[in-house]
């Protein structure tokens, strides 16, 4: 791998003194752990795990006509969200497929933030920028990637780290709620949310001081048990918790009604794609985004072929070994008639077909307070 | 850092140490360097009793969390037993890639075979140089 060409964050020195291990993700340098998966991964079920998440966008949307532009470009409805509150939305093309699952920060009546996928960002810019000039609203796009960080700290104790650097009330903070605070001293927004199952924050500050915000961070933290974790453990973690990642278990071939984003789509307003998405549902899915757990021995991975009764059915989209749950599990796209919990299916892996069942989502859910 | 290589057997650039035992049949398992490298070790594929491997054909499968990594043959020749141990507990090899975390015995179809692979201290050279 050539890292020169690979996009770094502000956090990769930290990284490489660290001795992680590094990876390509999207075309940034980034870790995939520092230690193993499975210790990352424990560690932020049982405790905390700091994460570098730099390399996610940041897209800002301001003037008196914001609203009216995120709602057609938006599946979700944003008329009753809150200054303060996040929702999680889809972005559609026309065809009604998935060019990213993105957060929306409501920071006032005229201003957004949209949190985008690495990946997808620059399309996901191109293309909300081409309908606000198409449609003239009256409104303002700022891409704030390159100049933002962001870190997210996952786990039970986090609540309890954050706390030591931030004059925030964070207790009184609700999930999917975000304020404007201080972390460390540094301006940040501070919002609890995240991609772990796990409570936690998203903390975002300029990127120059995210450096200092991390070794602070690390510095309060590690008395209780805080260590860093890279994305090898993200992916465990999330995949645990039923959620899915953005270029693995969909993509814009995908509609939000063939994956577990029906929630996110509300048919009752008007945006791009509807007409398609709309036309899909009538015509009948065919495929649907199914959780698997290996009953066989053996690890469902991407892009392993689907069975039921000889006859191939779908495709495997994510599959890892459950550090939690100490089994097999993982995300396919299969024929609606196979989709139903606990329908046997097999699992093509290398030269033999293995075991396998449907099951529901998610495999994992954290106990509440 | 990796525990050091014992010098009583052979090593191959795959990262497979390979225990001579004599008398035309060997134990391979991987070093313990490839086990670092590999870290979480949660799955081990190993093949059937009587299986004719060629030198370099996959001969196991090992995964990780993370990652799918194939096991080449360091010799060729027949699979005579497997350590069927690892099928459910395959953190072994992270303990003791050396000794408790080998992988198959075989039976080798040319000796002569022997004489490309490494001994511990050329290994260590490869590692040197391959961390350079």
């Amino acid at each position: 791998m050539d890292e020169t060409v690979l996009k770094k964050t502000p956090l990769y020195e930290k990284h490489a003194a660290l001795k992680a291990k590094i990876i390509d993700f999207g075309g940034w340098a980034m870790p995939v752990q520092y230690t193993n998966v499975i210790d990352e991964h424990k560690t932020t079920r049982n405790c905390a795990g700091l994460f570098d998440i730099c390399h996610m966008g940041e897209i800002e949307v301001n003037g008196p006509q914001a609203l009216d532009l995120l709602q057609l470009v938006l599946t979700r409805n944003l008329a009753d969200q809150k200054t303060g509150q996040v929702k999680l939305s889809a972005l559609l093309n026309e065809e009604g497929g998935i060019i990213d699952d993105l957060t929306v920060y409501k920071m006032n009546e005229n201003s957004y933030m949209l949190v985008t996928n690495a990946t997808p960002k620059d399309r996901d810019w191109a293309w909300i920028k081409s309908i606000q000039e198409q449609r003239g609203f009256d409104c303002v796009l700022k891409d704030l990637s390159d100049e933002t960080g962001k870190l997210d700290l996952q786990g039970p104790r986090s609540e309890e780290i954050l706390q030591k650097l931030s004059a925030a009330r964070l207790k009184d903070l609700r999930f999917y709620h975000f304020c404007k605070s201080h972390v460390a001293g540094f301006e940040a927004i501070i919002s609890r949310s995240g991609y772990t199952g796990e409570d936690g924050f998203e903390i975002y500050a300029l990127g120059t001081v995210i450096g200092q915000i991390w070794d602070k961070l690390m510095n309060v933290g590690a008395d209780l048990g805080l260590k860093p974790a890279g994305l090898g453990a993200r992916d465990t973690l999330r995949l645990e918790s039923g959620m899915m990642l953005n270029g693995q278990d969909m993509d814009e071939s995908i509609s939000p009604l063939e994956v577990p984003y029906g929630w996110i789509v509300d048919e009752e307003k008007e945006f791009i794609g509807k007409t398609a998405l709309m036309a899909r549902k009538t015509s009948g899915l065919s495929r649907k985004l199914v959780g698997l757990e290996m009953t066989g021995r053996g690890i469902a991975r991407h892009g392993y072929k689907v069975f039921r009764d000889s006859k191939e059915v779908g495709i495997v989209t994510s599959g890892t070994f459950s550090p939690t749950l100490n089994k097999a599990v993982g995300m396919a796209f299969i024929d609606m008639d196979c989709s139903v919990p606990d329908t046997p299916i097999e699992v093509a892996i290398r030269d033999t077909v293995t075991a396998a069942k449907v099951v529901k989502l998610p495999f994992y859910k954290r106990e509440k307070r | 850092m990796s525990k050091q290589n014992p010098e009583d057997r052979l090593y191959s650039r795959e990262h497979e140490w390979v225990i001579n035992n004599g008398d035309g049949t060997v134990i391979v398992g991987i070093t313990d360097y490839a086990q670092e490298m590999l870290t979480d070790i949660v799955f081990v594929d190993l093949p059937e009793i009587g299986r004719k491997v060629v030198k370099k054909a996959t001969v196991a499968v090992i995964e990780s969390v993370k990652s799918v990594s194939d096991v080449f043959a360091p010799l060729s020749g027949e699979v005579i037993e497997v350590n069927a141990i690892l099928e459910n507990t395959p953190e072994l090899i992270n303990q003791d890639a050396f000794g408790e975390g080998w992988l198959v015995k075989m039976r080798l179809s040319d000796e002569n075979e022997l004489s490309m692979l490494l001994t511990a201290a050329d290994y260590e050279e490869m590692l040197k140089e391959e961390n350079n």
